[in-house]
């Protein structure tokens, strides 16, 4: 499934980002391929916000979609 | 301690330059160590060929530079190119890192460490850090690390001074035996600095060397973030700590009903700031009394006892006198509005709001080819169109900043305008009259960008950012921000301002300024159905938007006239300053078709609406 299925509180797992860039930009946030995150909050048709390690992340829908990952809880 | 780093370090010419360079993520508090170590000597100007203020100021003998917050450097966006390059002259990098985010942060630290560039760490916010729950062992880190780290409260002045002393610590990163094997495959003669951007596949970096194909970014970032997050895990300790308030309230900011109010919130103190403290009440005393009172008539006196009553009098102290008009502008409203403005917005920035006021209004934004970060220009332009034209530098790619700039250009009503334009409204007496203005615009808004969206090719970027985390700011630093950038901002604008009065007094004193009027006023009348009169209220809307408004205040208009007078100046494009400005960030062809784009679309709206609300 793709990040923009997830639900709010469910624990991921990243799985693939399908552009290179995207994938080195959030690789230096700390989101690379197997990092875990909760799923802290999202706007309605808008942004996901992930939390990792005391720190939010915003990941905008079109881009989220683009973004494979597994809930672990 | 706090004191003593106000103290400015004396600059001292004959020592070499030895260059220390500031690098930091955002919102690590770097201002801070860039002021304790600089003092109040700074330059701020613009990196050549980019739009990205940098600071420039001395620590002793080093010649000491700011860069952006970045997260890495590289070539991603205009901040990263900046930092890049001045990381690349650096002699010692003093790295600020946060201890609150030290997963985060530990990814730029090893990209500076991997260069090979002597190194010393400020780990600031350890007092943020500790309110999380996370202790740090710093001497585990410097030694897994292998660079000076010194623990930092950097706004309560601990640390900074042990920081000044550790620079001469400052040493290289041991090598990672790994990464130095991949370092060894790439060909050319560069740095080992740049060859590691190579390997990272910076392609700016690697046609400067003229060496293709040797990027290996996936495995090399991959790497690093394997380690940092060993690191990481390995010198820090976790212990329960509960929500932070401003955790909390960080998390009601991003609900929907709760962000949309406190929105309204901050653009209702803005517009209170703004439009009516500083645009009325601040600007009637530096334009009315002190310029256009005191000022233009001394400066007029003082030309015509020298310069005879001709052409070169009326371009100098005439209607748009570039020694009266042009200075009466720029000190007497320009100034006032553009500290107030930037003043807003710094502490704005300082506490971490925007980012979340972006993720908010990003699913609208998408609509429109744009995403969450064009806010701020957006926001921007409600204080000073000129301003905001040039802050939609901030966005990703080409296609957002034409749309931002079109929006800008035909929508927004700048501070000086928006007062006019409400006082007008105010004065029809009926709300309707509120509602055609309000509508007419948010439709143009929508059509405008839905169209630019359609039509440019390409994507735009999607929102990716951090946010930040919610903070009290600090007003010596609020203070320091928004003078840097409002001397940036006026080094920039002034010529441009003195540009476009010069030229509207030449075609005054030609007289094209009397033709426009005269072929206009057939369309004014026939088409908008207003008075001849109004003609030359457009006129001077353009020299500036709130000249064209004010000109309306004396006419005896209907409601729905004055309506459709306020939809046209609206749309036209802004004030001759930012057509300017669009000029120049935009290309002329590009330029060109929005400024007579503009005029079409103002005179055609007008016209039908003129028709719809019977004008």
């Amino acid at each position: 499934m793709t990040l923009a299925e997830v639900a709010r509180g469910q624990t991921i797992r990243i799985r693939a980002i399908e552009s290179a860039e995207i994938r080195s930009q959030a690789l230096r946030l700390g989101l690379g391929v197997g990092a875990t995150a909760v799923c802290e909050a999202i706007i309605p048709r808008g942004p996901i916000v992930l939390t990792r390690a005391r720190q939010e992340i915003a990941i905008g829908r079109q881009l989220a979609q683009s973004i494979h990952i597994d809930v672990i809880s | 301690m706090t004191t003593e780093t106000l103290i400015p370090s004396t600059p001292s010419p004959a020592v070499g330059d030895r260059k220390l360079v500031l690098v930091g993520n955002p919102n690590v508090g770097k201002s801070v160590f860039f002021n304790a170590l600089t003092g109040l000597y700074v330059d701020v100007s613009n990196y050549p060929g980019t739009t990205i203020d940098v600071s420039r100021g001395r620590h002793g003998a080093f010649a000491v530079m700011d860069t952006p917050g970045v997260y890495g450097v590289g070539s991603f966006n205009d901040e990263e190119r900046v930092a890049r390059d001045i990381v690349l002259a650096a002699d010692v990098i003093l790295n600020v890192v946060s201890a609150a985010t030290l997963e985060r942060d530990l990814f730029l630290t090893l990209q500076l460490a991997d260069m090979g560039i002597p190194l010393v760490i400020a780990l600031n916010q350890m007092d943020e850090a500790e309110r999380h729950g996370v202790t740090i062992d710093v001497a585990a880190l410097a030694e897994r690390l292998g660079v000076p780290v010194v623990p930092c409260v950097a706004i309560a002045g601990l640390g900074l001074e042990e920081v000044k002393a550790a620079l001469d610590t400052a040493r290289v990163a041991p090598d990672d035996p790994a990464l130095a094997a991949l370092l060894a495959t790439v060909p050319g003669d560069g740095s080992r600095a740049e060859r590691l951007l190579v390997l990272e596949g910076d392609e700016v970096v690697s046609e400067r060397l003229g060496v293709h194909d040797a990027a290996q970014r996936d495995a090399v970032y991959g790497t690093r973030r394997d380690r940092v997050n060993a690191i990481a895990e390995a010198v820090s300790r976790h212990r329960d700590a509960g929500v932070q308030l401003s955790v909390t309230i960080g998390r009601w900011l991003l609900n929907p009903w709760l962000g949309a109010l406190s929105a309204l919130v901050v653009m209702a103190a803005l517009y209170f700031v703004i439009g009516d403290v500083v645009a009325q009440r601040v600007v009637g005393v530096t334009e009315g009394e002190w310029m256009a009172g005191k000022y233009e008539p001394w400066m007029r006196g003082a030309v015509a006892a020298v310069v005879p009553d001709n052409w070169l009098r009326e371009i100098l102290v005439g209607e748009f006198g570039v020694l009266t008009m042009t200075v009466t502008y720029i000190f007497g409203l320009l100034l006032p509005l553009v500290v107030g403005f930037y003043l807003f917005l710094a502490f704005l920035e300082d506490t971490g709001y925007l980012p979340r006021l972006a993720v908010l209004m990003d699913r609208g934004l998408s609509a429109i080819g744009l995403n969450g970060r064009a806010v701020i220009p957006l926001i921007i332009g409600f204080g000073c169109v000129t301003m905001a034209t040039i802050t939609t530098r901030l966005l990703g790619t080409q296609r957002e900043k034409t749309i931002a700039t079109a929006i800008l250009g035909l929508t927004i009503p700048c501070s000086a305008q928006l007062g006019v334009i409400l006082g007008l409204l105010a004065k029809t007496g009926a709300a309707w009259t509120w509602a055609v203005y309000g509508a007419t615009m948010f439709v143009v808004l929508v059509a405008v960008g839905t169209i630019l969206d359609r039509l440019l090719p390409g994507k735009s970027s999607s929102l990716l950012i951090d946010l930040p985390p919610l903070r009290l700011p600090q007003w010596r630093n609020v203070l320091r921000k928004t003078w840097t950038k409002s001397v940036a901002f006026l080094q920039e604008a002034i010529p441009l301002f003195v540009l476009a009065a010069l030229l509207v007094g030449v075609m005054k004193v030609t007289g094209a300024l009397a033709n426009v009027t005269t072929w206009l006023a057939p369309l004014v009348v026939g088409l908008l159905h207003l008075p001849r009169e109004a003609a030359s209220a457009f006129i001077m809307g353009l020299i500036r938007r709130d000249f064209g408004a004010a000109g309306l205040t004396d006419m005896a208009l209907a409601p729905a006239q004055i309506v459709v007078a306020l939809v046209v100046i609206t749309l036209f494009v802004p004030c001759i300053a930012s057509v300017v400005v669009i000029y120049k960030e935009r290309g002329w062809k590009e330029g060109t078709l929005l400024w007579v784009g503009s005029w079409v679309l103002a005179f055609a709206i007008g016209g039908v609406l003129a028709r719809l609300i019977g004008a």
